[in-house]
């Protein structure tokens, strides 16, 4: 099992809720995604290495190439309604930030209300769950973290053929292995009838670009 | 008592619990969460949402007592109770706070002070209850047996 590190997801999932943090933590497990929980959007900032004052800490930044730490975030899942610093709050500064804007966000609320939905969408937003939040709702993100996850891993795959030549037969199998992981998760996405986004809400996302990368696939 | 009769027991008190809207699909959703890895995760829940609410109703309390009420604060507590309650899937907590959050905004003291002891009368109700339901699974569990899954076609 080489590929557990690089085949797991980490949701980094903020709520200053302990019931809906203990409800979220285990939704996410059970969908078998590594979680950490915050209590606030600070917080969140400061676990993905982001100092408020938008300054980033090389140190602990988690989406640099050259990472000597374990913790990578794939996706940040967060409550909208939070004291401080809300969750649109933190999606926009997590947006701003030039080493954490390709990771995906998603808001989740205990209310329905149209124009926040959209704010938060047009934000950057992947998706916007109602609560209390499903199952069948987590199933959608694996599209938005495998997406994010294939840039890091073509990234990486790029620097070690640089390196060594004879790399075939692993990269085939990560290759079948992100395949057969991205046929499962579509395979689970199910019509979700809590959905109560107006379809026409889905608004052009600009793939995230990395300057100087191509990506080969 | 044997352990078919008990679990026959449990699942009769469950569907009354649904059938008198204390509970509603949410809590189902938390059953579905709960796993021998994960064994006591309901109770876990469930116990931090008294442990939250009964706080909140004291904070609640307190500040509808003040000589000038903020009713942002009232409202901000509703709120949060609210959500807790729906998290787990308390629907008659939760229908009273969606009332008293309508009478805060309107700044109605004594509409708010019905609600709130409206709201109180539920949460201990409904704490009752689930309280009931757990003696009946550690009965079960103790006598050896398992905890029925429930069905949602009733």
């Amino acid at each position: 099992m080489g590929m557990a590190a690089e085949s797991q997801f980490h949701v980094l999932a903020v709520d200053d809720s302990i019931i809906d943090r203990k409800l979220i933590e285990r939704l996410l497990k059970t969908s078998s995604y590594q979680v950490t929980t915050v209590d606030s959007g600070s917080k969140a900032l400061k676990f993905l290495g982001l100092h408020e004052d938008g300054a980033t800490n090389p140190n602990t930044s988690s989406v640099s190439p050259n990472n000597h730490q374990e913790v990578e975030v794939n996706l940040v899942i967060t409550d909208y309604c939070m004291p401080g610093m809300t969750g649109y709050d933190l999606l926009k500064k997590i947006k701003e930030s030039s080493s954490l804007k390709n990771i995906p966000v998603v808001i989740m609320s205990s209310e329905n209300v149209p124009s926040r939905i959209s704010r938060c969408l047009e934000e950057g937003a992947e998706e916007f769950f109602l609560k209390p939040v499903r199952l069948s709702d987590l199933n959608k993100l694996g599209p938005h973290m495998l997406k994010t996850k294939f840039k890091d891993h073509n990234q990486k795959r790029e620097k070690q053929e640089e390196k060594a030549a004879f790399q075939s037969p692993k990269r085939q199998e990560q290759e079948e292995q992100h395949q057969h992981q991205q046929q499962l998760l579509q395979q689970q996405s199910n019509n979700n009838k809590r959905k109560d986004i107006e379809e026409g809400l889905s608004p052009e996302r600009t793939r995230p670009r990395y300057s100087g990368i191509t990506a080969a696939v | 008592m044997e352990v078919g009769q008990m679990q026959g027991r449990l699942v009769d008190y469950t569907k009354s619990l649904f059938m008198e809207g204390f509970l509603d699909g949410q809590f189902l959703q938390l059953q579905q969460l709960q796993d021998e890895s994960n064994p006591d995760f309901v109770v876990e829940v469930v116990s931090l949402f008294f442990d939250d609410s009964e706080k909140l109703l004291n904070d609640l309390t307190m500040a509808l007592d003040q000589p000038n009420v903020d009713f942002k604060k009232v409202d901000a507590h509703v709120h949060q109770l609210k959500g807790s309650s729906s998290s787990i899937g308390a629907q008659r907590v939760k229908n009273g706070c969606i009332a008293f959050r309508n009478f805060c905004e309107e700044q109605n003291i004594e509409a708010c002070l019905r609600c709130l002891q409206q709201v109180k009368q539920e949460y201990y109700l409904v704490k009752n209850k689930l309280e009931a339901l757990f003696r009946l699974e550690q009965q079960i569990v103790a006598a050896g047996g398992s905890i029925p899954m429930m069905e949602m076609g009733f």
